[in-house]
């Protein structure tokens, strides 16, 4: 039984896939919405735009297969944009639906600093999360590495796992059922990386 | 300005921390090996290694020991040693999971296409970006800014009774080549078209220890919106705290402290988290 990594054309589909490899995942890239639907977990990459994104998934079809393995209880891991398009609208280059999986907006970083974020920030888990098995084996308030320049404004605290600060404190994790997201890249975080991505795969039973 | 080193609490295992009010988004230290035909030049000095010249195995030893990115730099002549670092790259990121720039000799978008491919997070442009700017733009619109680095190699050109002005110049190893750009200019110009980090390497202090050249450093980030990397001339912890706090730089980039030995990176990180300056440990 394979993770399914969702290929649409993200940047750094290669580098999900390697990191898990690493970890020892079994794993099939696909863009085909039934091995998606069928797969046991399933990981979203992303980098750059969430319209592109939502373009690509809608392209080829992964919209509703996505909303069916969510909604099926099949445990799912989306990763910077792809935590983005689970939200129900993105401000990015105009505001624009998305997923619409977990309440919130997609809103640019404040522009008092530098934008894009880029490097290692600290993660915090939110109270109700810190026992999350996505979490296990790492130390609360871990650095983590972050390219972005939008961030989740999610509307239920309930779904905010983690945050982060810049500029404004925004949820860098979002934990929902069986729906997890970061913001951050785990497959550049290094060791703290590697074992949320483990974690991910033992929690989704498919280690 | 908004004071990035403030408030300085204790943390219970004995580290310092510094808690700047607006983000904890660390200062990186990026260690940057020159590599030829697949080989580390001259070596590293700093472990036992079995294979101190194995880049592969030198990335993953500095990612054990807490670099918050690698660099690669490739000073390899011929297009059959250019082959060699595309497997070079894929062999380290199928085992070191932090950003890996690669830079030297990538001409054009398809150079950069094939480090990206083999693994690369980033690519650094700098004799190729000033000999046609346009690279720059191509490789953001095709790989998005966060991709592309540019590096400014520049040496001050001012006389002692002249404001500050530095020069970016080109073939910097054996016969530096004025380019009769001002690096103030080029950087602006660069993070314009779309360059997504700066790297600025001060000729006057490069491979001298004497630490970098903070009023270029300091020109360069008071014009750009994207992380300022500082580069060359690094002797000490002392000097890249300078950058980073004095110099307002984002990152430091250095090679030969870490290389033989002197310092490692933790010893830096502690360094600069006792001072207040935010480091991953």
């Amino acid at each position: 039984m394979s993770i399914a990594v969702i290929d649409y054309g993200a940047g750094n589909l290669r580098s999900v896939v390697r990191a898990l490899q690493r970890i020892g995942a079994s794993l099939e890239v696909t863009s085909d919405p039934d091995v998606v639907v069928a797969a046991p977990a399933v990981v979203l990459p992303g980098v750059g735009a969430t319209r592109d994104t939502m373009q690509s998934l809608e392209r080829l079809e992964l919209v509703a297969a996505i909303h069916d393995s969510i909604a099926r209880g099949t445990p799912f891991l989306g990763i910077c944009v792809g935590m983005q398009v689970l939200c129900d609208q993105s401000e990015e280059f105009g505001l624009h639906p998305c997923l619409g999986i977990v309440g919130g907006a997609v809103r640019r970083l404040p522009s008092d600093l530098k934008v894009p974020q880029i490097g290692w920030n600290q993660v915090c888990y939110t109270p109700h999360a810190a026992q999350h098995p996505l979490f296990s084996g790492i130390e609360d308030g871990s650095d983590f590495y972050f390219v972005h320049s939008y961030y989740c404004d999610l509307t239920d605290a309930r779904d905010v796992a983690a945050t982060t600060t810049y500029g404004l404190s925004f949820p860098s994790a979002l934990i929902h059922g069986n729906l997890a997201a970061v913001q951050f890249h785990p497959e550049k975080s290094g060791r703290c990386g590697l074992q949320l991505l483990t974690n991910f795969v033992r929690w989704a039973g498919v280690a | 300005m908004p004071n990035r080193l403030n408030a300085v609490a204790r943390h219970n295992n004995g580290w310092l921390e510094a808690l700047p009010e607006k983000h904890m988004l660390k200062r990186r230290i990026i260690p940057c090996l020159d590599v030829k035909a697949g080989r580390v030049v001259k070596g590293v000095a700093f472990l036992n290694h079995r294979d101190a010249g194995d880049p592969v195995e030198l990335a993953a030893a500095y990612d054990a020991g807490g670099a918050d990115e690698l660099v690669f730099y490739d000073i390899t002549a011929s297009s059959d040693e250019r082959d060699i670092m595309v497997d070079v790259v894929e062999r380290t990121a199928a085992q070191v999971f932090i950003p890996l720039t690669v830079g030297g000799g990538l001409r054009t978008v398809d150079d950069m296409y094939r480090m990206l491919r083999a693994g690369a997070d980033k690519v650094s442009i700098n004799t190729a970006a000033v000999l046609n700017p346009q690279l720059i733009e191509e490789g953001a619109r095709r790989f998005g800014s966060q991709c592309i680095v540019l590096s400014i190699d520049a040496r001050r050109v001012n006389t002692p009774d002249e404001p500050p002005r530095w020069q970016v110049f080109t073939h910097t190893g054996r016969n530096p080549r004025p380019t009769g750009l001002d690096a103030i200019e080029w950087a602006r110009r660069g993070v314009e078209s779309g360059a997504g980090e700066i790297v600025i390497n001060s000729m006057d202090a490069d491979g001298v220890g004497g630490g970098y050249d903070l009023d270029l450093l300091r020109a360069i980030a008071d014009v750009v919106s994207v992380p300022v990397i500082a580069s060359g001339g690094v002797g000490s912890p002392e000097h890249m705290y300078a950058g980073l706090v004095e110099g307002r730089a984002d990152a430091v980039l250095a090679a030969s402290i870490f290389h033989f030995g002197a310092y490692t990176i933790q010893d830096v990180k502690r360094y600069l988290a006792e001072r207040g300056v935010p480091v991953r440990v």
